[in-house]
């Protein structure tokens, strides 16, 4: 609906007139709505970090032996990459915000490359541990055969598989929402006077750092006493 | 004659010129509530043609007309569709659609585009629900819906070869509608209220989607993200509600419970709703404890978070949390013995109009009641362990669902069907379709509790010769309620062609919808918003106080 919108006035008894809220350009209530999107978002991961609780408690060495063989040097690097992507993503909202859409466009460019570094490390890892006979479907993680783990270790990898592969999603969607307003900005659509796109686009990416900044240390970072980074461990 | 919104609307894309692409692309909530009761109701009465199909299973012991393999999926089917396809979406998708925005004096919903793609959304669910009711790739047909009821409990649904993946899908994709519904109303309902129209000024219905729309947005991504894992447990093996694998799965109970009994308050509160418009309106009288009306409904939903453990007090549980949960499970109670205080204060010393909205509503106090306190007693721990799984929590949970929230659904569309059509129904008909249904509805379900009370279990196609009696009067039950169904919905067909012109106001009610310009409302709703420093239900001697200039919605009392 692009046809002008022009907000109605609603008179009391004494004669006072009131601005009434219309949907159309609606800044806060996009908003709004978008805060509430994310609080599913939140709702969803938390079940799993329920569910992932409940069997670390159940399975407490095995889930540290599985965390163990975890590389943290591409964890902690893809963690990096992440919070550097919410650094540059805020950037660019302040710029569109100070009217500045071209140094604006710059930032979202520079966040879709760093998520495609993250997914490509992503990639990386999860060939690595393919090759390591730890992936879905595979024996290892399977019960009732030779080269079965042992049960907390196929739990923790079929619960690190399902996170990483859902926050991976949000990713690519997030690379495909930057895309969009990418193009949006070009058409003009999206603009400093009218930025709300913008602004919850750089809030779905928050979250996502987010939930990344909960998921690297609880697959990661609870095998850390042993020192060794998962270099030469996990075969 | 103006326009109304048969005559014109908004779409998504474009402005097409047929009727027909008018109807699949509006994003106004008035056509999209209508085309939401449309598909639902369908799919109600293929679920109520397969309870038929058990009831008639059940006349007597020993196999009628199905075997146990069929009647497996048929009450699979009739709970799936009853409460994904129906009941879920239910109020909130047909009258938050179209009458909670015309109650807050809205233009329309504050995302009509995401409320159009949500219905659409809604279709593909019911599309995937009922592809998965055939095999294809057997010769000819062959029905392979999910025989684990629709609960889906692991481990049986993991292991079974019916097509429990595209029913998972299904309700995943339902949920996400869902989500997305409550979402637009909550920002609908802070964002586009009327002026002077705060918290405390709307009407009790706008409450009750409110409280609705929360527990639709916190607690569905719950079960989303369970039903995902359970889909990722059959394709991969992941092993979380796998016991060969380590996995536990009562998690899986737990987590399907945390969001489908706060779902069971999602269903409830804006039926409650609906009891608190008509209860003052054919009252005439002001609601008795607006507020604590009101503030009920926001602590049923979050109390409804904390109680889902009294599904399990059979699956495995430590003692503690057995009692902590029944101990919260009681809390329920208040708030809902509060709304009914307040009703029944409400009709004290007014002046009763027997129509038939109030018939229903009144209707529903005496079957809500039975549904509502025999919840109590299947709460405590003690007599669960005795009522689990059998016919008593089946009596209970029809009584509450068909005798509590199909019934305000029911009185809803009394109430507001000359909003929607413009026109009245048959006032006979309509009484003797709530006697015919009232009747049915408690020899339906009343022989149920004595039944399950003396061990007769759910989900069974077969019984003791003891039983035949119970399941024989049920069986009668079923037949009068379908009689009373068929005409309560032919009065409503062919009244929306011939029934008399209702007016804007055929009631004598007082809050907003009851104001517009016209009858059905044109499409943008009211000609002017009127400024709210008015409480939703003023009475005084039996008239409403507030009166309109609808030239210019100035209050001129």
């Amino acid at each position: 609906m692009s046809h002008e919108y022009v907000p109605e006035i609603a008179t009391d008894r004494d004669g006072n007139e009131y601005e009434v809220q219309g949907w159309q350009g609606d800044f806060y209530g996009g908003k709004l709505g978008f805060w509430l999107f994310m609080l599913t978002e939140v709702m969803m991961f938390g079940a799993m970090f329920l569910a992932l609780t409940y069997y670390f408690s159940l399975h407490h060495q095995d889930f540290l032996d599985a965390s163990a063989s975890l590389n943290r040097y591409l964890g902690g690097f893809n963690t990096v990459v992440l919070l550097v992507s919410a650094l540059t993503m805020g950037l660019g909202l302040l710029k569109m915000r100070s009217g500045d859409v071209k140094g604006a466009k710059l930032m979202i460019w520079a966040t879709i490359i760093l998520a495609f570094v993250f997914l490509g490390v992503k990639a990386v890892e999860w060939t690595a541990e393919y090759h390591h006979g730890v992936f879905l479907g595979l024996d290892a993680l399977q019960s009732g055969n030779e080269h079965s783990k042992p049960f907390g270790q196929i739990l923790f990898f079929g619960m690190y598989f399902t996170m990483t592969g859902l926050h991976g999603f949000h990713i690519i969607i997030g690379i495909g929402l930057m895309v969009w307003l990418l193009k949006r900005i070009n058409a003009g659509k999206v603009a400093p006077d009218h930025h709300i796109l913008h602004w919850n686009i750089a809030l779905y990416w928050d979250l996502v750092h987010l939930i990344w900044v909960f998921v690297f240390p609880y697959f990661y970072m609870i095998g850390a006493g042993d020192v060794t980074g998962g270099i030469t461990h996990g075969h | 004659m103006s326009k109304t919104y048969f005559d014109e609307t908004h779409c998504a894309i474009g402005h097409p010129k047929s009727t027909f692409w008018q109807w699949m692309l509006t994003i106004d909530h008035k056509r999209i509530g209508i085309m939401y009761a449309v598909v639902m109701f369908t799919f109600f009465f293929v679920a109520v043609a397969t309870a038929m199909a058990m009831r008639i299973e059940l006349f007597a012991p020993g196999a009628q007309i199905m075997d146990g393999d069929t009647f497996n999926q048929a009450f699979t089917l009739h709970g799936v569709i009853m409460i994904f396809l129906f009941i879920i979406p239910g109020i909130p998708a047909v009258f938050g659609n179209i009458v909670m925005p015309l109650m807050i004096g809205a233009k329309d919903v504050s995302f009509p585009r995401l409320n159009w793609f949500t219905f659409w959304l809604y279709i593909v669910g019911c599309i995937i629900a009922l592809s998965s009711l055939f095999n294809f790739t057997g010769e000819g047909l062959d029905f392979n819906f999910a025989d684990t009821g629709w609960t889906f409990y692991a481990p049986y649904s993991l292991n079974t070869g019916t097509n429990v993946i595209t029913t998972l899908v299904a309700a995943f994709v339902l949920g996400m509608a869902s989500i997305l519904t409550g979402l637009n109303f909550l920002v609908t309902i802070h964002r586009l209220r009327a002026p002077g129209m705060d918290f405390f000024k709307m009407p009790l219905f706008v409450w009750g989607i409110y409280a609705t729309a929360w527990i639709q947005l916190l607690a569905t991504p719950v079960v989303g993200i369970t039903l995902v894992l359970a889909i990722l447990e059959k394709y991969f093996g992941i092993g979380i509600f796998d016991p060969s694998k380590g996995g536990d799965p009562v998690l899986f109970e737990h987590l399907f419970w945390i969001y489908s009994h706060p779902a069971v308050y999602l269903m409830i509160l804006p039926a409650f709703g609906i009891m608190s418009e008509i209860i003052p309106v054919f009252s005439r009288r002001e609601i008795f404890g607006y507020r604590t009306i009101a503030l009920s409904s926001a602590s049923i939903a979050g109390i409804g978070y904390l109680v889902w453990g009294h599904h399990l007090f059979t699956s495995g549980m430590s003692d503690l949390a057995k009692t902590i949960f029944s101990f919260l499970t009681f809390f329920v109670a208040i708030p809902t013995g509060i709304k009914f205080y307040d009703w029944v204060a409400t009709m004290y010393k007014g002046k009763i109009i027997l129509k038939s909205p109030m018939l229903w509503a009144l209707g529903t106090i005496v079957t809500f009641a039975i549904g509502g306190l025999t919840g109590v007693t299947i709460a405590m721990v003690g007599s669960d362990i005795h009522l689990q799984d059998t016919y008593y929590s089946v009596a209970h949970f029809h009584y509450a669902i068909l005798g509590g929230v199909v019934f305000l659904l029911f009185a809803g569309l009394h109430y507001w069907y000359p909003v929607v059509t413009g026109r009245m129904y048959k006032e006979g008909v309509a009484k003797v379709a709530f006697w015919l249904n009232f009747i049915g509805i408690n020899l339906l379900w009343f022989p149920m509790f004595i039944a399950g009370y003396l061990g007769m279990p759910r989900r069974y196609f077969d019984y003791l010769p003891e039983f035949e009696i119970y399941h024989q009067v049920s069986g009668l039950g079923a037949a009068v309620i379908l009689a009373g169904l068929v005409l309560m919905f032919w009065n409503f067909i062919s009244s929306w062609k011939s029934g008399e012109p209702s007016g804007t106001n055929p009631w004598n009610a007082t809050t907003l919808e009851w104001h517009l310009p016209s009858s059905p409302p044109p499409l943008e709703n009211h000609s002017k918003v009127p400024y709210v420093d008015f409480n939703p239900y003023e009475y005084h001697h039996g008239q409403p106080v507030v009166k309109f200039d609808y030239e210019t919605m100035k209050r001129i009392d």
